[in-house]
């Protein structure tokens, strides 16, 4: 497989097209909605102008919802979406373990071996690891949900 | 065709005429092959393939002469400039201001009219800031003369929306700290300025028309002389963004009529850190100074400083010298190719480029529609691909371009896009490099899947 191949895994370009989570409605963007129990924050990269806005809603000492909104490129949107199927069930710790997992793998410049155990379908993202200029691309709503999950505790 | 006009310029460099000697052949492949030999950089590979540079519009690539004038300028002469009497020093400073005759002979005008910055981004920040020190009592120590600078509420600042953002942004700033208003002249679908609106904008409050003459993002050439004109019977002055001209096209900025113009050494063949701002002599003499300190001044007490007139007036501190020296070395180069010569091989790369993308389908090209005038750039989008995939792709292939907003986020807005795919060619180009990015993207949907029509990879 050339290193394209292996960035563009036909498991990424799924997940791009279907956008699990991604169903966040426009109209609930502008603000966090301020409930308890639930987070929110919004993400831009600057350099090519991806953005998501991402909630998570903790209850009952699980992530119950991850939803999102989003534009970007196969990377990101994948990203987010494979996210939002991870994370749902997890304790709150879980999560924060699973997000510094793929922060390290996203790191590695492709010197780490992905935890498909750990990481499931985001271990197909390994192969962004190897592209500098795009890991912000996949890390973008890893980041929002590390903000918003930070939220959703504090005020659960 | 001469390549500046010589009317209005009395300059002692006469190299600028080297050009007629060419225009009777156009370049062609086989030369632009030969050209390619002494661009070190552009025989690399990338992932295995070929280096296909074209991302020139960001910035440009250096021949040897250019790294070899910047070698040799510290290995023979390197000291501080205007400020020794040694011989070290004597030669360096004939260096330095042997450049600047020479490049501002590139863009038709004297010496004293071309002011060094680090870009054309420092050249429009020295501009807006020397405009707001004059909105200021007592700026520059020539409150009288500064005064014709001076903006306030009710007065009109006014731009385009094709600008880059180095051309905005200094302007919104300017307007923020004296009240006066930000106003823009729209384009429309295909990207080309509403000259009616224009007409209708420029008025007795405009005092300043900023625009680019070129766009880094549609590749159109904007009327220049013709909105010079509008905005001077209205007694507005006139700021060019010569970033996308001055590499690529034959430019007199004194037949232009603008008051002031901004380019970049790194864009035209030169190193980074070095650009220059374009202002006509009487103009910058009467500008209140920016950036202030060393090598600016005539005399110094505790208490107050009297000013140098233009260039130095707008020269604090130690200037970029051997890059100087090496844009020098990058003007002569282009002059000797032919800058009409250039302009007419970069039209047809532009061509090429506008018809092959247009023709593939679920593409979109950006501004002027084949056949139109268009310098050598093109930025497209591709449906149902985000422009960072596009750009990976290429890049896998060894094809370098921009992706992004390209610093024009109004511009995309306007087209409905947040982000594009852009090719710019150079005098360094060949036809076939050209083909092999059409070809690539050609196959862009079918690889990520999106290919409606089953037209397949
Ligand atoms: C039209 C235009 N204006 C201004 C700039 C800014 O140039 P620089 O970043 O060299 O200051 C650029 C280059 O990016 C440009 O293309």
């Amino acid at each position: 497989m050339s290193d394209l191949d292996a960035l563009y895994q036909q498991t990424i370009l799924d997940h791009a097209r279907a956008r699990s989570g991604g169903d966040l409605p426009e109209s609930q963007t502008a603000a966090a909605p301020g409930l308890p129990g639930t987070g929110q924050s919004h993400q831009l990269n600057p350099v090519c102008g991806d953005e998501i806005t991402l909630r998570v809603e903790v209850d009952g000492g699980k992530v119950t919802a991850v939803r999102w909104n989003g534009a970007g490129c196969a990377i990101s949107m994948a990203s987010a979406s494979v996210l939002s199927e991870l994370a749902e069930g997890l304790v709150p710790k879980e999560l924060q373990g699973l997000i510094e997992n793929f922060r390290e793998l996203m790191r590695s410049r492709g010197r780490m071996e992905a935890d498909e155990e750990v990481l499931g379908d985001a271990a197909a993202l390994s192969g962004v690891s190897k592209y500098p200029a795009r890991v912000k691309c996949a890390m973008l709503s890893w980041v929002a949900a590390e903000d918003a999950l930070q939220q959703a505790v504090t005020t659960s | 065709m001469a390549l500046v006009s010589a009317a209005g310029t009395q300059q002692h460099d006469t190299q600028q005429h080297d050009t007629q000697q060419h225009d009777a052949s156009a370049l062609d492949d086989v030369e632009v092959r030969r050209i390619r030999n002494d661009f070190p950089i552009l025989s690399q590979q990338v992932s295995g393939k070929p280096l296909i540079y074209l991302d020139s519009g960001a910035t440009s690539q250096n021949p040897l002469s250019v790294l070899e004038a910047e070698q040799e300028f510290y290995e023979q002469r390197n000291a501080a400039v205007h400020r020794g009497a040694h011989q070290l020093a004597v030669a360096a400073t004939d260096a330095f201001e042997h450049a600047r005759a020479t490049v501002a002979g590139f863009v038709g005008a004297k010496d004293n009219e071309l002011v060094w910055t680090a870009n054309a981004t420092a050249g429009l920040n020295l501009l807006a800031y020397s405009f707001s020190n004059a909105s200021r009592s007592g700026a520059g120590n020539q409150p009288s003369q500064a005064q014709r600078f001076a903006l306030a509420p009710g007065d009109e600042v006014l731009v385009t929306e094709m600008e880059h953002h180095a051309n905005l942004i200094p302007w919104q700033e300017l307007c923020r700290r004296t009240g006066a208003t930000l106003k823009f002249i729209p384009v429309d679908d295909d990207g080309a300025l509403r000259l009616e609106e224009a007409e209708r904008l420029i008025t007795g409050r405009t005092r300043i028309l900023a625009f680019t003459h070129v766009s880094n993002v549609l590749g159109v050439i904007n009327p220049v002389r013709e909105l010079t004109a509008l905005a001077h019977n209205a007694g507005a002055l006139v700021v060019l963004d010569a970033c996308q001209s001055a590499p690529h096209l034959p430019l007199d900025l004194k037949a232009l009529d603008v008051d002031f113009a901004v380019f970049s050494g790194h864009k035209m063949l030169g190193p980074t850190g070095i650009g220059a701002l374009y202002g006509r002599a009487e103009l910058l003499d009467a500008l209140p100074p920016f950036l202030t300190g060393g090598s600016m001044i005539t005399t110094v007490t505790m208490s107050e400083a009297r000013y140098l007139p233009a260039p130095q007036r707008f020269e604090a501190g130690t200037q970029p010298i051997s890059q100087a020296v090496a844009l020098a070395a990058a003007v002569n180069y282009l002059r000797e190719t032919g800058m009409d010569r250039i302009h007419r091989w970069e039209t047809e790369l532009g061509q090429r480029l506008v018809a092959g993308l247009d023709a593939i389908d679920g593409v979109r090209v950006l501004g002027p529609k084949p056949g139109r005038e268009r310098t050598g750039l093109a930025a497209f989008d591709v449906q149902g691909v985000h422009a960072h995939d596009v750009g990976q792709f290429l890049d896998d292939r060894g094809i370098a371009v921009r992706v992004g907003h390209h610093c024009a986020q109004p511009l995309h807005r306007r087209l409905g896009l947040t982000a594009t795919t852009r090719a710019s060619a150079y005098l360094y180009n060949t036809t076939d490099e050209v083909d092999q990015l059409l070809d690539a993207a050609g196959r862009i949907r079918g690889y990520f899947g999106v290919t409606t029509r089953g037209a397949g990879v």
